[in-house]
């Protein structure tokens, strides 16, 4: 570990972990925490328990605002556990001279976000801090869901069964790039950010036994796969031409130096289910997003590694993504 | 009529963001060209060594999987074009140091804020409290001096003949505008002097000129700027093939075929196969603007290819207001500061050996902890072997 945290260290991928292990997994260390699942299961498998900050910035993108994303990011994280999200708790940090109209706005959204998912506001605190403190808005949400469908876990990964992706991957990191102040490039492009409740809850109703789900946040696709290889001890094989990518976060991601692979997404998850179950899982998707595909097998090739196939056969790993991410400069 | 035609300039400008690679990665493209490469191959009397200059080609050439596709007698050897890669740690100190000056904005582009100088890198000089900024273009440095009239920002240029010409308009609206506050420390580098370096330089530790390169695959984007006509002396004078190359994997793949073929029917020239692009000439008005403002440094020292000569460029002696390099003088270091012992940088940037070589590779130096330069940029071809290049077969190695 280094001496002094950089911004690598909250990137969601190698840095970030390593900063959770050798701080917070030390001191905090339990077995609830061990399982690092999107969120905690208490309570005999009872209820999922979650918590999440934001701070994003700039605070209003295309297709969104930090209240929308601070609602989706934590309901999300419940969703992933087979959970509907009930009881939500919202700390506020606003600097010092930040516009009531904007924050009003901000709260506006997230109360349009918490009917979306059936949850409430149940508990809130309010900080004001001097001008510079922080960038004018962090919000941190923590949700309580109850689980109506047992046993997901990135541990259960096997041999033979599919891993799908709910629709094209890379659009928030995408948006927020090109949104980004100093960065002057025009698109079109919105966040996919969204509450993923709902989609949840139709593979539940169709009867899908799902093995594994998470939402690709920060480290994105490239970040759950990987976690799920290790987990599980498996390998992931991606077919490199099946990952579905709008062209505009292609373009960017080619301009930049990006993967689309690599970039968050806010309402874009990732499913594993057994092979059979996988034409069905696939349609329910795909009634709410076309663009929802299969990406990926699950092997025991290289134990523990994602690979990527190539159309024209070669292979390669797809790592976890490093550092900050940085545009490549020629 | 007024929709058919908006839908028509939709349509076109969907096809022109596609066109600019799809059809450059076609499988079955790719495929044929492995074919054709494979039958030529099996005429060639010896192995041959391709060195492909670019450390953007040696990101291509290992994403794409593109030695997998080879056969064993023709093989890559990498070379020395990543600029966050060849830049000695004293000139990052430099970086280091301005940006931990009084009032100072620190600006450059991507990679470089990655890379650990002896104190560390201008990531860790920014958790200490530096204001260090990247960007995109250098011409952003002029919205970021007008927005802080009492600070002075130093924009601290790196990159072969590509991004020369961007740093250049930025020093020509400084002067135009009238700008103040903005300072250059220009670490530019240029390409055909550092191959000739790789041809004639000897081997310290062995004593003897003893460099594997049997062609060149020279990179496309700097010939857009500089021409073809840079290389026009390594067929004629060094007995080397050059073939001018795109950097996707059907470029890549028809570049190598084209060098096979060179070897096959014992030619030697210089080609372009990008040509949708690239002519003998360049970009005369680039280049212009590029001699208008800057001169060469009689020497640059490459970090592991020590002083090269005349592969560096300097601001010219009119614009020396303009250069930190002077106005800093006092608190610059000068000293020459070696690379970690066990890191091979050196050996692989001269293309003498390859990654995985290197006893430090994939244990202690990773992009998490990078020791040597190579493993810090994608660019870096020990980053490219560390992120893309596990499963292809090691064994072939450049002495082969």
């Amino acid at each position: 570990m280094t001496k002094t945290i950089t911004i690598a260290h909250g990137n969601g991928g190698e840095e970030n972990n390593e900063l959770i292990k050798s701080v917070f997994y030390k001191h905090f260390k339990n077995d609830i925490l061990a399982k690092s699942e999107d969120a905690a299961v208490i309570e005999d498998g009872k209820l999922a328990f979650t918590t999440d900050s934001f701070t994003v910035s700039p605070l209003f993108f295309p297709g969104g605002d930090i209240g929308k994303l601070a609602v989706c990011g934590t309901c999300n994280d419940l969703a992933m556990m087979g959970a509907k999200p009930k009881y939500i708790t919202c700390s506020v940090i606003i600097e010092e001279g930040f516009p009531t109209r904007d924050l009003e706005k901000i709260v506006k959204s997230m109360k349009k976000e918490l009917e979306i998912n059936g949850a409430i506001v149940v508990s809130g605190d309010t900080k004001v801090v001097p001008r510079g403190s922080v960038d004018k808005l962090f919000i941190n949400t923590t949700g309580i869901g109850e689980i109506q469908h047992k046993g997901i876990s990135a541990s259960n990964l096997k041999d033979g069964m599919s891993v799908l992706v709910s629709r094209d991957v890379g659009t928030h990191g995408a948006t927020i790039f090109a949104a980004r102040e100093g960065i002057e490039l025009e698109s079109t492009l919105q966040t996919d950010c969204a509450s993923l409740y709902p989609e949840v809850k139709k593979l539940m109703d169709a009867g899908i036994a799902i093995v594994a789900m998470r939402d690709a946040t920060r480290g994105g696709v490239s970040a759950v796969l990987n976690e799920w290889a290790k987990s599980s001890d498996v390998c992931v094989e991606v077919t490199e031409e099946s990952i579905p990518v709008q062209e505009e976060v292609r373009g960017i991601c080619e301009m930049l130096g990006f993967e689309a692979v690599d970039l968050a997404n806010e309402g874009t998850f990732v499913l594993c289910v057994a092979k059979a179950d996988e034409a069905k899982a696939l349609e329910v998707l795909q009634d709410t997003h076309k663009t929802a595909t299969v990406i990926a097998s699950v092997s025991e090739q290289y134990k523990g590694r994602v690979i990527l196939n190539s159309s024209w056969g070669t292979k390669r790993f797809l790592d976890l993504p490093t550092g900050e991410l940085l545009p490549r400069i020629c | 009529m007024m929709n058919a035609q908006i839908e028509r300039v939709i349509l076109m400008q969907e096809l022109e963001l596609k066109n600019l690679y799809d059809d450059f990665r076609d499988g079955k493209t790719i495929q044929a060209y492995a074919k054709i490469i494979a039958k030529d191959a099996k005429k060639l009397e010896k192995p041959i060594n391709i060195m492909e200059v670019c450390g953007g080609h040696t990101h291509t050439i290992m994403k794409f999987g593109l030695p997998q596709l080879l056969p064993k007698n023709v093989n890559f050897i990498h070379g020395p074009g990543c600029p966050v890669c060849i830049m000695p740690k004293e000139r990052i100190d430099h970086a280091y140091v301005l940006s931990m000056q009084e009032n100072v904005i620190l600006v450059t582009l991507g990679d470089m804020i990655k890379v650990p100088g002896s104190n560390g890198s201008l990531q860790d000089a920014r958790a200490k409290g530096a204001d260090v900024r990247f960007v995109y273009s250098p011409m952003e440095c002029i919205k970021i001096a007008k927005d802080n009239p009492d600070k002075t920002v130093i924009f601290f240029a790196i990159g072969f003949e590509t991004t020369t010409p961007m740093t250049a308009v930025l020093v020509e609206q400084v002067i135009k505008l009238k700008i103040p506050n903005i300072l250059f420390h220009i670490n530019h580098v240029t390409v055909p002097e550092v191959m000739v370096e790789l041809i004639d330089s000897r081997d310290v530790h062995v004593d003897s000129y003893n460099n594997q390169i049997d062609a060149f695959l020279g990179p496309s984007h700097v010939s857009v700027i500089a021409g073809s006509k840079i290389y026009d002396k390594f067929p004629k004078d060094y007995g080397r093939p050059v073939v001018v190359t795109g950097f996707e994997p059907v470029d890549a793949m028809q570049g190598i075929s084209m060098i096979v073929k060179q070897f096959v029917e014992e030619r030697c020239e210089l080609e372009v196969q990008y040509k949708r692009v690239v002519n003998h000439d360049g970009n005369l008005k680039a280049q212009g603007l590029i001699n208008t403002y800057f001169e060469k440094m009689s020497l640059f020292r490459w970090r592991g290819l020590g002083n090269v000569p005349d592969s560096g460029l300097k601001l010219r002696d009119v614009y020396a207001h303009l250069d930190a390099e002077k106005v800093y003088k006092s608190v610059l270091p000068i000293a020459e500061i070696e690379d970690h012992k066990l890191c091979i940088c050196g050996d692989i940037l001269r293309g003498m050996a390859k990654p995985q070589e290197c006893t430090i590779f994939g244990t202690a130096c990773k992009p998490t902890t990078p020791i040597g330069s190579c493993m810090v940029s994608s660019e870096g071809a020990c980053a490219a072997y560390y992120k893309y290049g596990n499963l292809i077969d090691t064994s072939k190695s450049v002495s082969e």
